[in-house]
């Protein structure tokens, strides 16, 4: 399971790379998610991989999962949310105003 | 526990609150609760550093759960000194943009106060999370600040702030992911203490983390090569917005001294001094490119953003040095370079709206309606930017070359930071003279009522007033400055004050 959830985050930061480094707004946004998506996985695992165990104190319990990281990925995809909704909006509103969708406002020459 | 170290953070935090419920209600009334908000919280930056000048560091356990479980927010003399720079910077820039550019959003003041927010809890934050949430927080408002008032190099330039910030705000989380991993913790004064016990086989790891919590940082301080945003950005943002991002830079100062000196300091084990070989060489890299760019500026606002970038490079340089005396230096220096440059982005403004198409473009044009008042304004932030005597820019930098004397690499601060501080000289006097001397022609003036001159340059009047009460009680600023560089170098007592006698 370690083996196949650090692929994942590997191939997400990846794609994620190589699209933020593109000229056009959509898919700088769209790496800018595969990112976040990477670094929410990153954050769960730095937790530790378990199944099936309680993260919070329980009599029966015969071990824990840690629960500070699932909070921080909550706080992080919420914050990442919202990120992804206002740069939307952003390319949205320079493709009006520039013209075209290119990130400098300007077709290649 | 004391309520006053949560207080500069709570109170813009509902001032914002308030200002959002009240964006249907009239400008004037916003305007009254937003100063109000601003001069509440520099009373209460005030009473925190009055409460910390004497060295005690003050622990906010939020919720009452106790650090490391817990949030903590601390209050030392550094997270007073940058509180209360920013309260001050903050109510001049309001000002300025109660002259009428506050009206061309709904939600300027309900930012503006966000921003306030997240710059006072960036400060006092203790925690590592805490600081990525605090820097969003502040980034968010930014974002929203830098687009305010609309126009398309406006939005072109904000974008590409936003996604270069997005990208580096992925980098922190991957980051403080790693430290938690690894050590288990992310509250930074138990984060010190579990660094310096770092198995031999995770070394590799944390050295990882701490250079890309590094790189981040170093990306908000506009450290080389990562300072390329923000001459484009800061160049095109409102002018009273530009004024308050004088501070973000600082932001990013703030977090390298404070991991710097916390996490990696002499403490720290096998990993102590890990930002040193790279931030005293990157930081006069900083500043020489900084200058070079001032002087080949062709518009003012890109002049005086590139000197924002050398600032950030002499502050660093300052850090860098990793003596009391140096960080002591650039602790003097950073309310200086935060005030003038805030000035001189005000007066860059009023100079742009007077030359019509000319804008800030710095070419000879028609002479400039009241060119007086405003050369008198440009000639004393230009003082205070270049580090002429008799501002407090000379006291910062004759401090910082002091302190360079005992370092090992003295013939490299000594010679970029005079060099420098020349060539912003010849930057500035050459565009003081194409604005103010080179003029081709005597346009007749609108007729301007005095009270309007004087409600205009208020504001810039203020700044540099500021600058020159920092010189005048240098000696005081200084040995402040000094203490706390004192209390930065000794984190022991840090850490004891958050986690107590047992850790």
């Amino acid at each position: 399971m370690e083996a196949l959830l650090a692929l994942v985050i590997g191939v997400l930061t990846a794609c994620g790379v190589y699209l933020v480094l593109r000229a056009r707004t959509f898919p700088v946004v769209l790496g800018l998610t595969f990112l976040s998506y990477a670094v929410n996985l990153f954050l769960f695992a730095m937790g530790r991989l378990v199944i099936g165990q309680p993260p919070i104190i329980a009599d029966s319990a015969t071990g824990y999962a840690d629960p500070l990281p699932q909070a921080l990925v909550l706080t992080a995809i919420v914050i990442s949310f919202g990120m992804t909704a206002f740069v939307i909006i952003l390319a949205l509103k320079a493709r009006a105003e520039l013209g075209n969708d290119h990130v400098d406002g300007r077709e290649d020459r | 526990m004391n309520h006053l170290v949560i207080a500069p953070v709570l109170l813009p935090l509902l001032a914002g609150i308030v200002l959002l419920l009240m964006r249907h209600i009239d400008i004037r009334v916003r305007r009254v609760v937003s100063v109000a908000a601003v001069l509440g919280e520099i009373g209460l930056a005030i009473a925190l550093l009055a409460a910390v000048a004497d060295g005690d560091i003050l622990v906010y356990a939020l919720g009452n759960w106790p650090a490391p479980y817990g949030i903590v927010l601390v209050a030392d003399r550094l997270s007073a000194w940058l509180v209360l720079t920013t309260a001050l910077l903050a109510l001049f820039a309001l000002l300025a943009a109660l002259r009428g550019s506050d009206a061309a959003g709904r939600h300027f003041h309900a930012l503006y106060q966000l921003q306030l927010f997240g710059l006072a809890g960036a400060f006092l934050t203790g925690d590592l999370f805490n600081l990525f949430v605090f820097f969003e927080i502040l980034l968010i408002a930014s974002y929203g600040l830098l687009l305010h008032g609309g126009g398309a190099l406006r939005t072109r330039a904000g974008l590409h702030y936003v996604v270069l910030n997005l990208a580096g705000s992925t980098l922190f989380l991957f980051a403080v992911g790693t430290l938690y991993g690894v050590l288990g913790t992310l509250n930074l004064a138990d984060l010190a203490l579990k660094v310096a016990a770092t198995p031999a086989e995770q070394l590799g790891l944390v050295r990882a983390a701490g250079l890309l919590l590094f790189g981040v940082f170093a990306l908000k301080a506009a450290l080389l090569p990562l300072h390329l945003w923000l001459p484009a950005a800061y160049a095109q943002a409102n002018a009273p917005v530009a004024a308050l991002f004088a501070i973000m830079t600082k932001v990013g100062a703030y977090s390298i001294l404070r991991v710097d000196t916390l996490i990696f300091g002499a403490g720290a084990g096998p990993v102590a001094g890990l930002l040193s070989p790279w931030l005293l060489p990157l930081a006069l890299a900083t500043l020489a490119i900084g200058t070079l760019g001032a002087v080949a500026s062709r518009h003012l606002r890109v002049q005086i953003a590139y000197l924002v970038v050398a600032s950030a490079g002499t502050l660093l340089a300052a850090f860098g040095l990793a003596s009391a005396k140096g960080i002591g230096a650039g602790l003097y220096y950073l309310p200086h370079t935060t005030f003038a440059a805030a000035a001189a982005f005000l007066i860059a403004e009023a100079i742009a709206t007077r030359r019509g198409e000319l804008a800030d473009r710095l070419d000879p044009g028609p002479a400039i309606p009241q060119n007086r008042i405003l050369g008198g304004f440009f000639f004393v932030a230009a003082v205070a930017l270049a580090g002429l005597p008799p501002l407090s820019g000379f006291l910062g930098k004759f401090l910082l070359l002091r302190a360079a004397l005992e370092h090992a690499w003295q013939p490299w601060v000594l010679a970029t930071v005079l060099v420098a501080g020349l060539f912003t000289l010849i930057a500035l006097a050459r565009s003081g003279s194409l604005l103010f001397y080179r003029t081709h022609s005597t346009q007749p003036g609108r007729p301007v009522r005095p009270i309007e001159v004087a409600a205009e340059f208020a504001p810039v009047a203020g700044l540099l007033l500021l600058v020159g009460m920092l010189t005048v009680a240098a000696g005081p600023a200084a040995e402040y400055a000094l203490a706390t560089a004192g209390q930065l170098l000794q984190p022991d007592r840090y850490i004891h004050a958050v986690l107590g006698g047992g850790g």
